[in-house]
């Protein structure tokens, strides 16, 4: 059935499209290739000071020494452990306070505004409550990286709720359903394209919590090696673990990504 | 009577103040009756059915009701577009917890005898206008309820689609021997489509005339050929004051 019975026109256009898709994909990678190129270009002719700037293959370097020594996993685990804890914690209690909230008019009512102040409130400034609180190990920075992206999955979540079709709501009530029915067989399968923005905003969030976190207080994990390197100016160990922070955070939203394509489907 | 309301009025209350919808209406309908209501848009017809099916109670009077179940028809299809026409169908028995074998057989056999036998596994956003307003009626029917409630359901409709889905809907509800309601501002297919128009008035509404359609043979394309047709669409159009 596929190409057989195809028009000539068809197949020009799909393969114009496939031209295009091509197109771009090159132009992404050149651009990044051009940059790393310059970049790689101006250090070594020193143009700019690779002490300053470090340069792609001091970075590359600085891997490869992270690697022999063996501390390379060590930190890219503990951060990508407390990232995804503190992201799955983040979005079930939220998504659960969200369907508390959306169950009963009166504590949304309530909690307004709390929740408001609360994402208004730049989380940071709560670090040093949360060392006094509860030390200076993972569980710190895992609930640094829960407030920071519970807040607007609470509040994502909510607008998804509430943003489900009127007319739908109208018919379930019609129907004689409950509310716990009208939640089950509506709001929830309604609003899986909001979920889906929200784990794509709630994983970036979660990066910045860890990341925010271990810059307040850490003795591993890439937050601490970005400040530690910081201040001793070893700026190769900065770029290198931004770098690896990069990977990581185009990794996550990549599988959320494909969770989009399997539930959209 | 399936269905008879005596004097009865409703009132909303809002923020800033209150509404009297409905005000001594009085009207009633027979067992297997086709019945439109008519009247100017904003007077309260959705409220009317809401009373019927109880979803509201009356300020005043009473509504009497046999022991009938309601099946509603709203505006939109409101398929949900994450289940499959079949799923779709099978929704009231899921909410109304009655999602038995013989009612899931029950609901694809007026699937299937109503067309959409080929349908039943695709999701709604593949079919036409007009289909889908099918399979929301099939889905009303499904849980084999006595009245059904249309809430302008062809309104969302270009009009050559309208005009199909008219005769379809009409001529499904008088083979399946069904009770109807039908709430519309469109006198045509008010007309059209019942066996009893009832006129409303503008808020607070209350009936200004019911009418007995009888011409035609029963069906809407016979009933908008005859020239009966055209004299009650001036007497409706005189009642309702245009």
């Amino acid at each position: 059935m596929k190409n057989a019975n195809y028009s000539k026109e068809h197949l020009l256009y799909l393969r114009k499209n496939r031209r295009y898709k091509i197109i771009i994909n090159v132009v992404r990678v050149g651009l990044l290739a051009c940059i790393l190129g310059i970049w790689e270009l101006l250090a070594h002719y020193k143009v700019i000071d690779s002490f300053i700037t470090s340069s792609p293959s001091r970075v590359v370097k600085t891997l490869q020494d992270l690697y022999a020594n063996g501390t390379l996993f060590k930190h890219v685990g503990i951060t990508l452990m407390e990232t995804m804890v503190g992201f799955v914690i983040a979005v079930v209690l939220g998504y659960t306070i969200a369907v508390l909230l959306y169950m009963s008019d009166a504590a949304h009512k309530v909690f307004e505004p709390y929740i408001v102040v609360l994402n208004a409130l730049p989380k940071i400034a709560l670090g040093p409550l949360i060392i006094i609180w509860m030390g200076t190990g993972y569980p710190a920075i895992i609930f640094m990286t829960v407030i920071v992206a519970i807040i607007v999955c609470i509040m994502n979540t909510l607008t998804g709720f509430l943003s489900v079709d009127k007319t739908m709501l109208t018919l379930m009530q019609a129907m004689g359903a409950k509310k716990h029915v009208i939640l089950f067989k509506l709001i929830i399968p309604a609003s899986v394209p909001s979920l889906i923005n929200t784990l794509k905003v709630a994983v970036g969030l979660a990066w910045i919590g860890s990341v925010m976190g271990e810059y307040v207080s850490s003795r591993a994990g890439l937050g601490y090696l970005i400040v530690y390197g910081g201040q001793v100016f070893k700026l190769d160990l900065v770029m290198t673990s931004t770098f690896i922070l990069c990977i990581l955070a185009g990794g996550m939203y990549g599988i959320i990504a494909l969770i989009e394509k399997k539930l959209t489907k | 009577m399936i269905l008879s309301f005596n004097d009865v009025g409703y009132t909303y209350h809002t923020k800033d103040g209150e509404t009297n919808a409905i005000e001594h209406m009085s009207f009633g309908i027979e067992r297997g009756q086709f019945a439109s209501l008519i009247g100017p848009s904003g007077c309260g017809k959705t409220t009317i059915l809401s009373l019927t099916a109880g979803l509201l109670k009356p300020s005043s009077g009473e509504i009497r009701r046999e022991n009938a179940e309601f099946g509603y028809m709203l505006q939109r299809d409101a398929l949900f577009p994450w289940r499959t026409v079949e799923a779709n169908i099978f929704l009231p028995l899921e909410v109304k917890n009655r999602n038995t074998p013989e009612m899931r057989e029950n609901a694809l056999r007026l699937a299937e005898k109503y067309g959409l036998k080929d349908f039943l596994k695709k999701k709604p956003n593949e079919l036409s206008g007009g289909m889908r307003q099918r399979v929301a009626l099939i889905r009303t029917l499904a849980a084999q309820p006595d009245i059904l409630l249309l809430d302008e359901p062809f309104s969302a409709l270009d009009y050559q689609t309208r005009l199909k889905v008219c005769d379809d809907v009409q001529a499904i509800i008088k083979s399946e021997k069904k009770t109807a309601i039908l709430v519309t501002h469109d006198m045509s297919e008010a007309i059209a489509l019942s066996d009893k128009v009832i006129v409303l008035s503008s808020r607070p509404a209350t009936v200004v005339a019911e009418h007995i359609i009888d011409f035609g043979d029963n069906t809407p394309k016979s009933r908008r050929e005859c020239p009966e047709f055209s004299q009650t669409f001036e007497v409706l159009r005189s009642e309702l004051g245009l």
